[in-house]
């Protein structure tokens, strides 16, 4: 909290700092405010730096980006709420439509302009587990044994929550025999098994990582690979399951926002920086996949191949999901239901 | 009018009132009112689903139960920090008094952190208490060790000044009289403390059912059993649901103010009370 607290301060001081930089005559030079999720900062730092040299190379302007990172739904909230910001980078489309439909900040066909669904990087859900998987921990219905204490965050409130939560329903529709009930049965029980049930990404890393509460994290890839960077490798391992699902964190430029701030040309740029080889490349070594085959092909060895669902072709789109799954008094509160 | 305007001695009665009220509604109201106003843009079922689901009235339960058993322990453990500071002379007195006023100070996003650390099965405190079956953070019991830490600072420091001014003659006197050391306490030291310690039970009670900081890093806020409701509201705001937020803060507002109001209420007998015994 007092890092979010923190974030937010500077959120709204870099708000602040907007609103005066925009002010008539004081055009020294140009700021970008990007809204990003919870997990996003240590590739932000990286990529903001590196476009900030290309587009000083490219024009001889000087940009400056300021960074906000949170619960991705929080985010979108803010952004809703009055947030000035040029770029939002969430963690599911659902909370960037939600700019659409809150406010009309963006038009609804927003996904359509940018390449690959408007997501330059994908990731996916796997499993952190202690060195050695004491628990021996495989796949997904592993975690729904007695005994396993599971850590994912809320998905009522976290993106990357959601994405676990539909991962662990697609793998039960997967399995012979694989209907609604059966997924229902298999996530009710993994839930049942969560001991933490922190409202963010990087909340749950915490409690895994630092606390030492859980024998098994549900986590974005990236948050994974982070963790063991961080912390070692000989406290931690990577578990891959059978099956999961391709999270595309979609980015997009906020129309209302750079219209009035006049910064749509450097903001629409910036996103487009994501989809050259540069870009790509700092995502893949920030443990995001990248779209690119190339750089793709470059980084293999990282990335290990999994089956990936698409929440298009399981779900039916994100406001489906939403509806049916997360929507007050839809499935995951029933099953917290007694 | 007439007769209210004669009797008063200090003149602006008008202009102070008048300046209290505006400003009360500027700072107080108009912000509560526009939580009802919002509210009822709510069909009266669709607000009646809202507050009544079962993980909402879970959340009550909690926030109020753990609030009013924070305020208790804060009352008992408070009036003995009080009495402590008030009647003995000791070392570091000073320091001891300055540390009461710490959880006032510091952002409660820091006390819920170190009180997480602290009392996770890695931490300090948690190694010792795990292997005894006793589990704090994650459960409603961290919720209760949290709202315990920022209340406080309440009750000591509103008992503090009337324990300071309560002359240890009258004990001397009760005790001369044939009092036994129970029944000083219990009949002259305790009375007149009471209106004291119900109002920092109250100030105790009033921060703790609004308390979301420090709550939220040790609660584990799993639905049904460690969600508080302010929780729930924030949770309800990352869905877009202004409605359905400000439906359960209307909620909360209304039990706090029935709390507090009866609080006020005791308080003002206790004061009768003692005034006609005195």
């Amino acid at each position: 909290m007092i890092a979010r607290m923190s974030r937010r301060t500077l959120a709204l001081l870099a708000a602040l700092y907007l609103l005066c930089t925009t002010a008539p005559g004081t055009h020294a030079q140009t700021t970008l405010l990007n809204v990003s999720y919870d997990p996003t900062r240590e590739l932000y730092q990286d990529f903001n730096a590196a476009f900030a040299r290309h587009w000083k190379a490219k024009t001889g302007e000087t940009v400056s980006i300021k960074q906000s990172h949170g619960g991705s739904g929080k985010q979108a909230r803010s952004v809703i709420d009055g947030l000035q910001a040029d770029v939002v980078t969430l963690a599911l489309a659902f909370d960037v439509d939600a700019l659409n439909r809150n406010g009309g900040l963006i038009p609804a066909d927003w996904q359509q302009r940018l390449p690959h669904n408007s997501a330059p990087y994908t990731s996916t859900i796997v499993f952190l587990v202690r060195r050695g998987n004491p628990k021996q921990i495989r796949d997904w219905a592993d975690l729904a044994k007695p005994g396993i204490d599971v850590i994912t965050p809320n998905p009522k409130t976290s993106g990357g929550a959601r994405w676990n939560y539909l991962a662990a329903w697609a793998y039960a529709l997967d399995q012979p025999s694989g209907s609604d009930a059966s997924a229902r049965d298999l996530v009710a029980r993994i839930y049942k098994n969560v001991k933490v049930l922190d409202s963010g990404a990087r909340g749950s890393t915490t409690t895994f990582v630092e606390r030492g509460i859980g024998d098994v994290f549900i986590s974005w890839e990236s948050e994974a690979f982070l963790a063991i960077k961080e912390l070692g490798a000989d406290k931690f391992e990577i578990l891959i399951p059978s099956l999961s699902i391709l999270a595309e964190p979609p980015v997009a430029v906020v129309d209302k926002m750079v219209d009035k701030r006049k910064t749509r040309s450097v903001a629409t740029e910036y996103l487009h920086y994501w989809y050259t080889t540069e870009g790509q490349e700092i995502a893949a070594r920030n443990f995001y996949r990248p779209r690119d085959p190339v750089v793709a092909a470059k980084y293999a060895k990282q990335f290990v191949n999994v089956r990936l669902v698409t929440i298009d072709t399981v779900f039916g789109g994100w406001d489906k999901a939403q509806r049916m799954h997360f929507a007050d008094g839809a499935i995951f509160d029933q099953i917290y239901a007694k | 009018m007439a007769h209210i305007r004669a009797h008063r001695v200090l003149p602006g009665f008008g202009l102070s009132l008048g300046f209290t009220l505006a400003y009360l509604s500027l700072i107080v109201l108009v912000p509560l009112a526009a939580v009802f106003l919002k509210t009822i843009t709510l069909t009266p079922e669709a607000f009646w689903q809202t507050v009544s689901a079962p993980r909402v009235v879970a959340s009550y339960r909690l926030t109020f139960g753990t609030s009013l058993l924070a305020a208790a322990i804060n009352v008992v453990f408070g009036l003995l920090l009080a009495w402590s500071l008030v009647r003995y002379r000791f070392p570091g007195k000073r320091l001891v008094d300055a540390l009461v006023d710490l959880p006032f100070a510091l952002p409660t996003a820091v006390a819920g952190i170190s009180l997480t650390a602290l009392y996770a099965k890695n931490g300090w405190l948690g190694q010792y208490l795990e292997p005894l079956g006793i589990k704090v953070a994650f459960t409603p019991l961290g919720v209760l060790v949290a709202l315990i830490f920022i209340g406080l600072p309440f009750v000591v420091r509103t008992v503090q000044p009337v324990l300071e001014d309560l002359d240890t003659e009258i004990e001397e006197a009760a005790a001369s009289l044939g009092a036994g050391r129970w029944q000083t306490v219990w009949r002259v030291v305790l009375p007149t403390l009471l209106p004291a310690l119900l109002t920092g039970f109250a100030l105790a009670f009033a921060r703790a059912v609004g308390e979301y900081g420090s709550v939220i890093f040790i609660a584990g806020n799993l639905p049904m059993v460690s969600e508080i409701t302010p929780l729930i509201i924030i949770t309800k705001l990352e869905q877009y649901d202004y409605t359905g937020a400000t439906a359960v803060a209307a909620v909360m507002l209304v039990a706090s103010f029935v709390l507090l109001l009866t609080i006020n209420g005791l308080q003002g007998w206790t004061d009768r009370r003692a005034a006609r015994n005195g």
